[in-house]
């Protein structure tokens, strides 16, 4: 048991993580083309076209991955931050702060593209229902989290404000989501659902899934390589950095 | 318990003396809310509905005028290192300094906001809710602002990035609130809204002092 | 199949603009992040690269 633990925390310290994520990279991007290539060919050549919203409902291939993402992305953000609260290690807080800006990238490719379909669906850019409004409140969150880490100097400090803003924020999300649910019914919103759309054919659900895997390994794959960007800003001055390979230009 | 009072009283006294950073807010108040109909006109109708959304926006920015400065003076001379120190759980003092906080922002609020609803129209019954609805909410504004304050303490450009951490936290209570009052202009119950603030206030009063205290820490190492 | 021609396939049904416009935003960002990501490791290594040539300097006799 305790062997195991030490062996979990080896993995954890920035010094090994960083070959290691090193060699993971390629892997996720080999993984995120495959789904991808999947993905468009299912959602261009094989769904089949929507009876009431005809070719424009293409676009949930991209937002509702897009929206899943960023939810997602939101609760892994806080639960490395929750470890590194409780835990104290250096890697928690590296990767929070790397997966911050691929979230809130997530949050706003999904209110760009769920303007894009309600354009066509509500004829409006934008309409205040409740999915586009928690996606936005989401957005801010996640502008936040990054404002704060970039306005505090210290980078441990930095880490440790960011957990506790990221968990107050988990705490707040579904709290959030339901209060405009319950706002937006209350004033009889716009609230066509892509997703209980009777038409739905199970292609459609299959190719938003593979779309969703594409964008899962995408994320991971850009993570991994900010949280290496990370790691060598903040270790620049540690002996094993001075050692790499890559700083001492024998490789490459 | 006897220490929480004391924080409460010296916190009271320090706004006394210091009378312009409880007027500002409570003026601030007013004028947003007088400015409204400006822009908008002077159509009762119109006034009348968006009265809550509009009573409840101005109590919000009028909570974040003080929050920057919650914790900023006792950081500034120490005494919230001395805090720290103290045998009395940090937690408590904090949850003293929330109530004070409270007691000097969100209860002048509460009072004032019948006075300004009268201006659209609102009639004896809305008044009313409004009141118990700034009850429940005001509260609940210092403790999330506190999480906030206490996270911002000794940082870069505090003020601007406190409202940004804080303004989207506060969407629930907002359109809890805000709805509340819309019920009663509309002739519907606001017992359900009243009740969702309540719980709402019921879990920050656990949680936020907590998350103030964790921050606080944060911010003295 | 659904679509007859290339020309088709890009009009989407008329949904052209809808469609495209949020595809290629997605591919535009989902490029662009990558790049700047890349960039700023390759930043940071080319720092530690100089500095470390600048400690070798120092040390010699």
């Amino acid at each position: 048991m305790s062997n195991r633990l030490i062996n979990w925390f080896k993995f954890a310290s920035p010094q090994s993580f960083y070959p290691l994520a090193g060699k993971m990279i390629p892997w996720f991007w080999a993984l995120a083309a495959i789904f991808l290539i999947v993905g468009l060919y299912i959602s261009f050549f094989v769904a089949p076209t929507d009876a009431t919203q005809g070719e424009g409902y293409r676009v949930i291939f991209v937002h509702v991955p897009a929206a899943w993402m960023s939810m997602f992305l939101y609760c892994v953000m806080a639960g490395w931050a929750g470890i590194g609260l409780a835990l104290n290690t250096r890697l928690s807080g590296m990767m929070a702060q790397a997966i911050a800006p691929t979230g809130a990238l997530m949050a706003f490719l999904s209110l760009w593209t769920g303007a894009f379909w309600g354009k066509p669906m509500w004829g409006a850019w934008w309409v205040w229902d409740a999915r586009l409004t928690s996606a936005l409140i989401l957005f801010f969150l996640y502008i936040g989290f990054i404002a704060l880490q970039a306005a505090i100097d210290d980078a441990r400090r930095a880490d440790k404000a960011g957990a506790i803003l990221a968990l107050v924020g988990v705490v707040n999300v579904p709290i959030i989501y339901f209060s405009v649910k319950w706002w937006n019914t209350l004033h009889q919103g716009a609230s066509v659902s892509i997703m209980k759309s009777p038409t739905m054919a199970t292609t459609m659900l299959w190719g938003m899934l593979i779309m969703a895997l594409a964008f899962w390994m995408y994320s991971i794959a850009v993570i991994l390589t900010r949280v290496r960007a990370i790691i060598l800003e903040r270790e620049a001055h540690t002996e094993w950095v001075k050692a790499l390979p890559e700083v001492r230009g024998e490789s490459r | 318990m006897k220490a929480v009072i004391a924080i409460i009283r010296r916190d009271l006294l320090l706004a006394m003396r210091r009378k312009s950073e409880v007027l500002t807010a409570l003026f601030f108040f007013i004028i947003v809310t007088s400015l409204f109909p400006l822009g908008i006109g002077p159509e009762p109708a119109l006034l009348k509905k968006i009265a809550p959304g509009i009573l409840w926006v101005a109590a919000l920015l009028a909570t974040m005028l003080g929050l920057s400065r919650l914790f900023a003076p006792d950081h500034a001379d120490g005494t919230l290192e001395q805090m720290a120190l103290s045998p009395t759980p940090l937690g408590l003092l904090i949850a003293g300094k929330i109530t004070a906080h409270w007691l000097t922002t969100g209860l002048p609020l509460v009072l004032l906001a019948p006075v300004l609803g009268i201006q659209f129209d609102l009639d004896t019954e809305a008044l009313g809710i409004l009141v118990l609805a700034l009850l429940l909410g005001t509260p609940l504004l210092s403790l999330i602002g506190a999480i906030g304050a206490a996270l911002t303490l000794g940082v870069r450009g505090g003020g601007v990035l406190l409202s940004l951490l804080v303004l989207p936290l506060y969407v629930p209570t907002l359109i809890f609130g805000a709805g509340a009052v819309e019920m009663v202009v509309s002739g519907l119950s606001a017992a359900g809204h009243l009740s969702l603030l309540a719980a709402l206030l019921a879990v920050a009063v656990f949680f936020a002092p907590w998350a103030t205290t964790a921050a606080l820490r944060i911010a003295l190492e | 199949m659904n679509w007859g021609s290339a020309a088709e396939f890009f009009a989407m049904g008329g949904y052209g603009l809808y469609v495209w416009g949020s595809f290629g935003a997605c591919a535009l960002l989902m490029i662009l992040e990558p790049i700047l990501v890349r960039r700023r490791h390759k930043n940071i290594l080319r720092i530690l690269r100089r500095e470390r040539l600048a400690d070798t300097f120092d040390n010699q006799p």
